[in-house]
């Protein structure tokens, strides 16, 4: 992909020097149908209030949030329901007004189909709503109170991670890098939100890289949103006129799957490789998604607490298929009745490559659900053995070897699986893709990936059994050497008292200070029956 | 002659100091090899069940290394016999049937039925139980290794163990090449 077309496409004759666009791309990738244009023709709509709504307490990476209100109570939009449990966990905010219903486990959005503790809410019509104190002026703001902001308002990476944003930014970096890249097919909902609201966003970008002290900003964005891009350099062209610096660059990236995956988007915007286990931020760099960016904004400017985001809802069961603004906790199911898509026979939560099935429409929408993918019919896949075409390894994009991992994983030969690093394997299924026997390579990796962990924790447990028992061994030793010890001083002092009374035999000395303590005894008794008659 | 005694002397002092060297290597930079008992050790999971026949992961240890079967440790399962075959140059064997292989559990105390006997404090090869003479005794959960050891020595039979819950924090993606769950694999090219 060379810069002209692009040109054409914006109609300029050339474009700003901030404007990059960047040809060389990272190893492999795929590029799968796009099915972008069926959600973000139409503006970013709104779903009415539902009756009930259940929300998780663990929507997060890290400890789930612990519950501050009891059942019965009435909650105000905007209110904490649930506090933060730990450094890595986010606060949780009602949606909507309501009565808290109950506190129990139900049916959430996980892989694993389980339940987890949700707090489920009967919303009422009243409009009250609550509001952190506004931050207008956060240039003269201290950084700790922003970040305590973002903190307060439960701000979690909404890209699809979850990863608590307080912690990101409270480190110090050199550039900001804002992930608009959105490679996954049908989902459209940053492209969306950057479409209906660039100043906005633009600004929230100056806000965030201010708070960790960032000297550039970086927008990464696929060169498949034409319209986000002409509406994104007109708001950075103001802005830069307005600030009177070219604090921000867009880079224009070409199309390919996952050029929105962390390290993949990091290699396309700097031409460096991020080494395995270095997180950007050690490099000083620092990855954010666009809806993040734009929520930590608004918790600093208008003190809103996340509470709705938006979400693509779109597949061929869903008529209307678009973005709309879905409040945290709305449940799968009202969102099928209010779209019209009951017929979906198959709701998948994120998309079609890194998307996981959700069985039961009682699922409630959380901080990381950016798509809820709505198929007519469920298809079974035919896995075939492997005919060792390499196609995989073509197409891997942390240049891994997923065949051979995919041997270790199906022979439970998880050392050598990690020896050939499965553990930077991101898991974005384009060697699924591109395999011609079907198999289900990333279901492999998850596989072997969980085994590890567990056999780490065994591990770990057996470590610590062990330093117990090992303990408890010596404890026994050193009280029976103990009793062995005291019995030793007993008869010691034993002998040492028949010593002193001079009866050579100790033996003898014992049993005459036993007939005399007998005697003593008799004695006492008599005197006291004496007494008594 | 001469040359040939002066070739011989050569030879003799070059292999005396390197000799010499190499004795003075051999004392100073002397490599602690991890003795074989230990490492089997490390291998085994330290539940400390007793189920092998022994006293203990230890003495089991000790057992192996003097030509015990590699077979007779259900918690550690085919992964654990996998290993040891790999560290003992052994055959990999199948699990000892006549052993039943255990769910991880953890034992629970009927507390409102406990006597305070202590017999199962003193069975507790981790002091996983705390408790005294006449008084109820609980177990702390993280610490047990569900052994079973302290069930048999309960006068009232009010120690149940329960197999351990996964919670969704904990839950493992399964194994798709033994239990095809088609639900969790999202077919890319059917989708799009």
């Amino acid at each position: 992909m060379n810069s002209a077309p692009v040109q054409q496409r914006f109609n300029r004759s050339s474009l700003p020097t901030w404007v990059k666009v960047i040809t060389r791309s990272f190893h492999g990738g795929v590029h799968p149908e796009e099915f972008k244009t069926i959600s973000n023709q139409l503006p970013i709509d709104r779903l009415a209030q539902p009756e009930k709504i259940i929300v998780p307490l663990s929507q997060h990476l890290g400890n789930p949030a612990t519950p501050i209100v009891s059942v019965g109570a009435e909650v105000i939009a905007g209110q904490l329901i649930a506090e933060a449990a730990g450094h890595l966990s986010v606060n949780i905010h009602a949606p909507y007004c309501g009565t808290i219903e109950k506190i129990e486990t139900s049916f959430v959005a996980h892989p694993s189909g389980m339940d987890d503790l949700c707090i489920h809410i009967k919303t009422n019509d009243k409009e009250a709503v609550f509001r952190y104190p506004k931050i207008s002026d956060y240039k003269n703001t201290e950084i700790d109170e922003l970040v305590k902001r973002i903190n307060e308002a439960g701000i979690a990476g909404l890209g699809g991670a979850g990863f608590p944003t307080h912690i990101k930014l409270g480190t110090q970096i050199n550039t900001l890098i804002i992930n608009a890249a959105e490679c996954e097919p049908y989902i459209s909902c940053d492209d969306k939100l950057l479409q209906e609201e660039p100043n906005e966003f633009v600004e929230a970008a100056i806000c965030v890289a201010h708070i960790v002290n960032a000297e550039k900003i970086i927008i990464g964005i696929e060169d498949n949103k034409p319209e986000a891009i002409e509406k994104l350099i007109a708001a950075i062209e103001s802005a830069h006129k307005k600030n009177q610096s070219d604090l921000i660059e867009l880079h224009i990236v070409p199309t390919k799957y996952p050029s929105g995956g962390e390290k993949q988007l990091f290699e396309l915007l700097t031409q460096k490789q991020l080494p395995p286990s270095i997180r950007p931020a050690q490099l000083g760099y620092l990855i954010h998604n666009v809806a993040t960016i734009r929520a930590a904004y608004r918790a600093i400017v208008f003190g809103e607490p996340l509470t709705e985001r938006v979400v693509t809802v779109t597949g061929d069961a869903c008529p209307s298929p678009k973005n709309y603004w879905i409040k945290i906790g709305t449940r799968f199911a009202d969102v099928l009745a209010q779209t019209e898509s009951q017929h979906a026979q198959q709701m998948i939560m994120g998309g079609p490559m890194m998307g996981f099935e959700v069985k039961n429409s009682n699922a409630p929408v959380v901080k990381t659900t950016n798509c809820i993918l709505l198929q007519k019919k469920a298809h079974q896949v035919q896995e075939q053995p492997c005919i060792r075409c390499g196609e995989c390894a073509t197409a891997c994009p942390a240049s891994l070897l997923p065949q051979q991992l995919y041997w270790f994983a199906r022979s439970d030969n998880f050392e050598k699986a990690q020896e050939y690093h499965l553990s930077d394997c991101i898991e974005c299924g384009a060697c699924a893709y591109v395999c011609p026997s079907e198999i289900p390579l990333v279901q492999y990796y998850r596989y072997a990936k969980s085994k590890m962990k567990e056999q780490a924790i065994a591990k770990a447990k057996s470590e610590h059994a062990k330093e117990r028992h090992e303990f408890r061994e010596m404890r026994l030793a050193r009280e029976k050497q103990e009793r062995a010890e005291k019995h030793k001083q007993a008869a010691l002092a034993r002998k040492q008292a028949a010593e002193k009374k001079g009866i050579e035999d100790e033996k003898k000395a014992t049993v005459a200070d036993a007939v005399a303590r007998a005697k003593a005894r008799k004695q006492a008794l008599t005197n006291k029956n004496n007494e008594n008659d | 002659m001469m040359s040939v005694w002066i070739a011989v002397l050569i030879l003799v002092g070059v292999a005396a100091l390197f000799g010499a060297l190499l004795g003075f290597g051999a004392v100073k930079f002397k490599v602690e090899s991890d003795p074989i008992i230990d490492q089997i050790n490390n291998i085994l999971p330290q539940t400390q069940c007793g189920q092998c026949g022994y006293p203990g992961c230890k003495p089991y240890a000790e057992a192996i290394a003097n030509g015990d079967q590699i077979n007779k440790c259900p918690p550690g399962g085919e992964q654990g016999v996998k290993a040891l075959a790999d560290l003992l140059g052994r055959e990999v064997i199948p699990l000892d049937e006549s052993l039943e292989v255990s769910i991880p559990r953890v034992a629970v105390i009927r507390e409102d039925e406990c006597i305070g006997c202590t017999k199962c404090i003193q069975a507790c090869p981790v002091d996983a139980i705390v408790g005294a003479a006449k008084l109820m005794h609980t177990v702390i959960e993280s610490e047990c290794t569900g052994c079973d050891l302290c069930v048999p020595p309960c006068p009232v039979d009010c120690i149940d163990m329960v197999p351990i819950k996964t919670s969704i924090k904990e839950w493992s993606w399964p194994n798709p090449n033994k239990k095809p769950d088609s639900s969790l694999m999202i077919d890319v090219k059917q989708v799009s």
